[in-house]
C-alpha cells in the first residue's frame, strides 16, 4: 500500500470516526449499506442478499432431507430428526409441555435462521463478492434483522399470553405484588432491547475482531479469532431461541393459587 | 458523516434502522410458515409416528411374552405332572418286577430245598444200607474168623 493511499484512507476514516484512530481499517466499511429504494422507502440490500441465501440454504436442506421421509431415517433425514429433537426438548423445556406444540415452529425457526446467519457470515468467503457501497456479511450483523426477529418475539410472547389465558395474562404484572407493576412493564421494553442488542453487537464484534486482525495479519493470527467466532455464533443463536422460548413460556405459564 | 453513530443521523451508520426491519420480520414470518409447512410438521409426524409405533410394538411385544411365558409355565406343570405319572410307572414296575423276582427266587429256594432234602435223605438211606450190609459182612467174616479159630482145636 503507498503511503499517499494510506493517508488518503486514514483521512478518510477520520472523516467518518469521531475518535482519532490510527490503525489503517481502511479496508472496514462499518456502517455502510447498499441502498435499494423501494417508491421512497430505504432498505438493506446487502442484508437481504445475504438473508436469501440463508434462507435459500435453509429450504434447499430442509426440502432435499424431506422428500422422502422414512420409519427407517437414512441419511440427511437423521440430521433433519436431530435438529427437530433437539429444536423441540428446547421449545419444550422453557414453554412447557402444554403449549411448546405451538411455538416449536417459531423458537426453531429463530434458532435455524440466526445460526445459519451466524455461520454463514462467518463461514461463507462474502468478501469474494464486491458490492458497489457496503459489503456481504451475515444478516445478523445489521441491527434492522436483529430488532425484527426481538419485536417478533415481543409479539409472539404478548399474542401467546393473550391468546392462552384472555386478559388474565395481566395476572402476571401483578404478581407476586402489585409493586412489581413498572419493573413488568420496563421489561416489556428491556427483553425486545436486550435481545437484539446481544445479538447484533456479539455478531458484529466477531466480524469486525475477524476482519480488524485478518487486516493486520493475514496468516495463522486471525485463526484463533475466528473458531472463537464460530462458537459465538452459534451459543447466540441458542441464546436468542432460548430466551424466546422463555418469555413465551412465562407469558403462557399458569400460576397456582 | 461525523456523527454516523447515532441513530438515523445520516445516510448510513451501524444504527440505521429503516424499511429493511419490517420487510425482515415479514421475511422471517414466511419463513417461519414455510419451514413449519416443510420441515416442523412432516419431521414431527414421522418422529411422533415412529414413537407410536415404537410404543405399541413394545407393549404388542410385552403381551406375546406374557403369553409365552404362562404357555411356559402351562408346558411346565404339564410337564412335571407327565413326570410325575412316569415316576409312578416306573415305582410300580420296579415294585411288580420286584414281587415276580421274589415269587420266583422263592419258588426256586424252595425247589433247591426239596431237591436237596430229597437228596440228601437218598444219601443217607443208602449209607444206611451199606453200613447195614458192611455191618452184617463184617460179623460174617468175624463169625467165620471164630469158627476158623475154635474149631479144629
Amino acid at each position: 500500500m503507498s503511503p499517499t493511499r494510506r493517508l488518503s484512507d486514514t483521512a478518510y476514516l477520520s472523516q467518518m470516526l469521531p475518535l482519532p484512530l490510527a490503525l489503517p481499517l481502511a479496508e472496514l466499511e462499518v456502517g455502510q449499506h447498499l441502498y435499494w429504494h423501494l417508491g421512497n422507502l430505504k432498505i438493506h440490500g446487502q442484508v437481504f442478499l445475504s438473508s436469501w441465501v440463508v434462507i435459500g440454504a435453509l429450504l434447499a436442506l430442509v426440502f432435499v432431507g424431506t422428500r422422502k421421509l422414512e420409519r427407517d431415517p437414512r441419511g440427511l433425514q437423521n440430521f433433519l430428526e436431530f435438529l427437530w429433537d433437539y429444536l423441540r426438548d428446547l421449545a419444550r423445556e422453557q414453554i412447557g409441555e402444554k403449549a411448546y406444540r405451538d411455538w416449536l415452529p417459531f423458537i426453531g425457526t429463530l434458532f435455524l435462521f440466526i445460526f445459519v446467519s451466524n455461520w454463514g457470515g462467518a463461514l461463507l468467503p462474502w468478501k469474494l463478492i464486491s458490492l458497489p457501497h457496503g459489503e456481504l456479511g451475515a444478516p445478523t450483523a445489521d441491527i434492522n434483522t436483529t430488532v425484527a426477529l426481538a419485536l417478533l418475539v415481543s409479539l409472539a410472547y404478548f399474542y401467546a399470553g393473550l391468546s392462552r389465558k384472555g386478559f388474565r395474562y395481566f395476572e402476571y404484572y401483578v404478581e407476586p405484588t402489585p409493586i412489581m407493576v413498572p419493573f413488568k412493564i420496563v421489561e416489556d421494553f428491556t427483553k425486545p432491547l436486550s435481545l437484539s442488542f446481544r445479538l447484533f453487537g456479539n455478531i458484529l464484534a466477531d466480524e469486525l475482531v475477524v476482519a480488524v486482525l485478518a487486516f493486520l495479519v493475514p496468516l495463522v493470527v486471525p485463526l484463533p479469532a475466528m473458531l472463537l467466532g464460530l462458537f459465538t455464533s452459534a451459543i447466540q443463536a441458542l441464546i436468542f431461541a432460548t430466551l424466546a422460548a422463555y418469555y413465551i413460556g412465562e407469558a403462557v405459564h399458569e400460576s397456582h393459587h | 458523516m461525523t456523527s454516523w453513530l447515532l441513530l438515523g443521523a445520516t445516510e448510513g451508520g451501524l444504527f440505521d434502522l429503516d424499511a429493511t426491519l419490517p420487510l425482515m420480520a415479514v421475511q422471517v414470518v414466511l419463513l417461519t410458515l414455510i419451514l413449519n409447512a416443510l420441515f416442523f410438521r412432516p419431521v414431527g409426524r414421522t418422529v411422533e409416528e415412529r414413537e407410536g409405533y415404537i410404543t405399541t410394538s413394545r407393549a404388542d411385544a410385552k403381551q406375546k411374552l406374557a403369553q409365552v411365558l404362562r404357555l411356559q409355565a402351562d408346558l411346565k406343570e404339564q410337564l412335571k405332572d407327565a413326570r410325575k405319572a412316569a415316576q409312578a410307572l416306573i415305582v410300580e414296575a420296579e415294585q411288580e418286577s420286584d414281587q415276580l423276582y421274589r415269587g420266583a427266587l422263592a419258588e426256586a429256594t424252595a425247589s433247591a430245598n426239596a431237591a436237596r432234602e430229597a437228596s440228601r435223605r437218598e444219601l443217607d438211606s443208602q449209607r444206611d444200607g451199606a453200613l447195614g450190609q458192611i455191618q452184617a459182612d463184617a460179623t460174617k467174616l468175624g463169625d467165620l474168623i471164630v469158627d476158623r479159630l475154635l474149631a479144629p482145636k
